[in-house]
C-alpha cells in the first residue's frame, strides 16, 4: 500500500451512503479510507461506531454487501482502501475468500481489531497471498516485545492506539502518547506509523504528527459529522482536520 | 487443595482448536500479567491455604452431596444424587471463582473489579468478595436481566457494588459482557476483570475451571465415600459453562457419561444451545461454538433462565463436544420448570432455574441408566432469585 504522508485516514461504516461520504472525505483531504464491516459485538468500538454498525446491520448489510460497497468506493475515489472488522466476520466468510474478494474490490490493507499477531498466522498468509497488507495494532499498554511483534507483523502501516479504551472522540489522548510514538517509530523501521482512537481535532492531529507519527486515523468524529450533516458536513470536518497537517 | 494440572490448554491457550486470545491489543498485556499471577498463585501454598480457609469459613465448603430419594423413586430409574452448590454462601457456585479471583486481583495490586452478570449470581458473588476485601465493584447487567432477577440487583446494591444497566441488544448476558470488557479495555491498568464463566480469552477459561474444579473433586470423593463407587453419569447445566466444567473436570478420565444441559428455550427456534446448534466462531475473546448467522453476526437467544441465556460457551466445552467426551443436550423452559417444581415438592429444595435444566435432564438420564445406577447432578444454585418471576408467570 502506498500511503501519502502525512496520512489522514477517514473511517466510514459500510452502508449505502458510504460511497458518497468517501468521495466527500477525499475532497476534504482524506488520503485513505478505512471501511468498517459491521459486526454485532464490536468490543474495540465505543458508542458511535457501535450505533453505526447496528444501523448498518438493521438495514440488512452483509459481509458480501460491504465488499460490494468497497468496490463502489474504489470506483469513486483514488486513495488506498482499508477494510476494518473483527475475527468472527473474516473467519465466518472464510479467510481466503474474504481476502480474495476484498482485494478484487480494491482493498489494499486490512485491520482486524481482535486478532493479535500470535493469532494471525493464517490470516496473514491469506492477506499476503492476495496482495493485502495486514495491519496490527499497538497500544499504550503494549510492552516492548509485543510492540516489536506487532510492528514486525504489520504491512502497510502500524496502527498506534492513541487512547486507552474503545474508539470514540475524546478531549485528551493518552499522556504517554509522545513517548509511545517514539517507541513504535523505532520498532517499525520504515513502516509508517498511524495513530487512531479518540482523535477529533486539528490540534490533536498536529501534535501527533509533531511527535513523529506518519498520519492519523479518524473514525467516530467523522461518523458524527456525517450523521449531523451528511456528505457536506463530513467534507467540512475533514478539511478542518487537514488544516492540522503540515503544508 | 492442589491444582490438578491435567488437561491444560496449550501455549496459545487452546483446548484442541478452541480458546485462544481474540481481544484488542490494549488488554493483551493484562492477560499476560494475569496468566503470570495465576501461575504464581497456583504454585504458592499460601494462596491455597488462604483460599481453603475462606472456602471453609466464609463460603461454607465442602458442600454436601445429597441422595434425592423421593425424586429418584418417582422417576423410577437410577439413584439421583445432588452436589449441593446451592448451599454455598450467596447461593450458587459462583462464589468459588469470585474468592479465587479476588485473591489474584490482590496479588496483582488491582483494587477495582469489573464483572458481568446474567442471573445476578456472579454479580452477587463479585459484590460479596469485593465487600469482604474492600475492593470497588462495578457490575454490568442487562436491563432485561435486571427486570427478571430483581432480588439479586437489590443484594448487589446492599453489598456496595455499582450495578450498571446495559440496554444494548436484548439486554442480557452477552450485552453485559460486551460492556464489562469495554470498561476493562479503558481501565485495564487499575482494574481486574472478574469474569464469571469459564469463557473469555486465555487464561480465563483455564483459571475459572481450576477455581471451580473443587466441585467435582469434592463430589467424586464424596460419592466414593457414600456409595463406594463412581456415578454412571454426571449432569450439569451449561450457559458459559463454569459449574459444568467445575463438576466434569474430576470425572474426565473416569468411565462415566458426562452430560451438559443447554437451554432449549421454547423448544423450537428461540433457544441458547450454542454447542448443539451453533457454529465455530469467535465471541468474547475466544474461539468456540457461537449462535451466529452465516456472516458471524451473533443472533438473539432465549431462555427462561438468565444464566443460560448466552449465545457462546466456554472453549473447553467445545473441545469436550468435538472429542466426543461429553454430550450436550437441551431442556426447554417448560421442562425445566417442571423439574423445578418436582424438586421443590419432593425434596424440599428450591433450585435455581439454571440448575432446573440439569434436573430435568437428570431425570431422563436416570431412566436411561436404570435401577441400580447412580446419576450425579450439579445443583449449581438455589432458586430464591427466581421465585418472583416464576410466581408472576404462573399466577401464584
Amino acid at each position: 500500500m502506498e500511503l501519502k504522508r502525512p496520512a489522514l485516514v477517514v473511517y466510514l461504516m459500510a452502508s449505502s451512503d458510504a460511497p458518497d461520504l468517501a468521495a466527500a472525505a477525499v475532497r476534504g483531504g482524506a488520503t485513505a479510507i478505512e471501511l468498517g464491516i459491521p459486526y454485532s459485538d464490536p468490543l474495540a468500538d465505543g458508542p458511535t461506531i457501535q450505533r453505526a454498525a447496528q444501523r448498518a446491520l438493521d438495514a440488512g448489510m452483509t459481509t458480501a454487501g460491504a465488499i460490494a460497497i468497497l468496490a463502489e468506493i474504489n470506483r469513486r475515489v483514488d486513495v488506498p482502501l482499508v477494510p476494518m472488522t473483527y475475527g468472527a466476520i473474516v473467519e465466518s466468510f472464510g479467510l481466503e475468500r474474504f481476502c480474495a474478494e476484498a482485494a478484487a474490490a480494491g482493498a489494499e490493507g486490512l485491520i482486524v481489531a481482535d486478532v493479535p499477531p500470535e493469532e494471525s498466522g493464517a490470516l496473514r498468509a491469506a492477506a499476503s497471498a492476495n496482495g493485502i497488507d495486514l495491519i496490527h495494532l499497538v497500544a499504550p499498554t503494549s510492552r516492548e516485545d509485543r510492540l516489536q511483534a506487532a510492528a514486525d507483523a504489520s504491512r502497510g502501516f502500524v496502527y498506534l492506539v492513541a487512547a486507552m479504551g474503545t474508539t470514540g472522540a475524546r478531549e485528551s489522548l493518552d499522556v504517554r502518547l509522545d513517548a509511545l510514538i517514539g517507541r513504535v517509530r523505532t520498532a517499525a523501521g520504515g513502516t509508517p506509523v498511524l495513530a487512531g482512537f479518540g482523535i477529533s481535532r486539528p490540534e490533536q492531529v498536529a501534535a501527533i504528527l509533531a511527535a513523529g507519527a506518519d498520519g492519523v486515523i479518524v473514525g467516530s468524529a467523522a461518523i458524527d459529522a456525517a450523521d449531523r450533516g451528511g456528505a457536506e458536513a463530513l467534507e467540512v470536518f475533514v478539511r478542518n482536520l487537514a488544516s492540522g497537517l503540515p503544508a | 487443595m492442589s491444582v490438578t494440572g491435567t488437561h491444560r490448554p496449550d501455549a496459545l491457550g487452546r483446548f484442541g482448536q478452541f480458546g485462544g486470545r481474540f481481544v484488542p491489543e490494549t488488554v493483551m498485556a493484562a492477560l499476560d500479567e494475569l496468566e503470570a499471577a495465576m501461575s504464581d498463585a497456583f504454585a504458592d501454598p499460601a494462596f491455597h491455604a488462604q483460599r481453603d480457609a475462606l472456602g471453609r469459613d466464609f463460603v461454607g465448603r465442602p458442600t454436601p452431596i445429597y441422595h434425592a430419594e423421593r425424586l429418584s423413586e418417582v422417576v423410577g430409574g437410577a439413584q439421583i444424587w445432588l452436589k449441593r452448590e446451592d448451599l454455598n454462601h450467596t447461593g450458587a457456585h459462583k462464589i468459588n471463582n469470585a474468592v479465587g479471583q479476588a485473591l489474584i486481583a490482590l496479588r496483582l495490586g488491582k483494587r477495582r473489579i469489573v464483572a458481568e452478570t446474567g442471573a445476578g449470581q456472579h454479580g452477587v458473588a463479585t459484590a460479596t468478595v469485593c465487600a469482604r476485601f474492600g475492593l470497588d465493584a462495578v457490575v454490568y447487567m442487562g436491563a432485561e436481566d435486571i427486570r427478571r432477577q430483581r432480588p439479586n440487583v437489590v443484594r448487589m446494591g446492599m453489598l456496595g457494588a455499582e450495578v450498571v444497566p446495559v440496554t444494548a441488544g436484548a439486554g442480557t448476558l452477552k450485552d453485559a459482557m460486551n460492556e464489562a470488557i469495554r470498561d476493562w479495555i479503558a481501565t485495564v491498568e487499575t482494574t481486574h476483570y472478574m469474569i464469571g464463566s469459564a469463557a473469555g480469552p486465555h487464561p480465563y477459561p483455564y483459571l475459572v475451571r481450576e477455581l471451580q474444579s473443587l466441585i467435582g473433586t469434592e463430589a467424586r470423593a464424596q460419592m466414593l465415600g457414600a456409595c463406594r463407587r463412581l456415578p454412571d453419569a454426571v449432569v450439569a447445566c451449561v450457559g458459559g459453562g463454569s459449574n459444568a466444567i467445575g463438576l466434569f473436570h474430576a470425572f474426565r478420565d473416569d468411565p462415566c457419561r458426562i452430560v451438559g444441559v443447554e437451554a432449549a428455550g421454547d423448544g423450537a427456534d428461540l433457544h441458547a444451545q450454542s454447542l448443539a446448534k451453533g457454529r465455530v466462531s469467535i465471541l468474547h475473546g475466544s474461539r468456540s461454538y457461537v449462535l451466529a448467522n452465516e456472516d458471524g453476526q451473533v443472533v438473539e437467544t432465549h431462555s427462561i433462565s438468565a444464566g443460560l441465556d448466552y449465545p457462546g460457551v466456554g472453549p473447553e466445552h467445545a473441545h469436550l463436544l468435538a472429542t466426543g467426551r461429553a454430550e450436550y443436550l437441551g431442556e426447554s423452559d417448560a421442562d425445566a420448570l417442571a423439574g423445578f417444581h418436582r424438586l421443590c415438592r419432593l425434596e424440599g429444595i428450591i433450585p435455581a432455574l439454571e440448575s432446573s435444566h440439569a434436573l430435568a435432564r437428570a431425570e431422563r438420564v436416570a431412566r436411561e441408566v436404570g435401577p441400580g445406577g447412580i446419576v450425579l447432578v450439579g445443583l449449581s444454585g438455589r432458586g430464591d432469585k427466581d421465585v418472583d418471576a416464576i410466581a408472576a408467570r404462573e399466577g401464584i
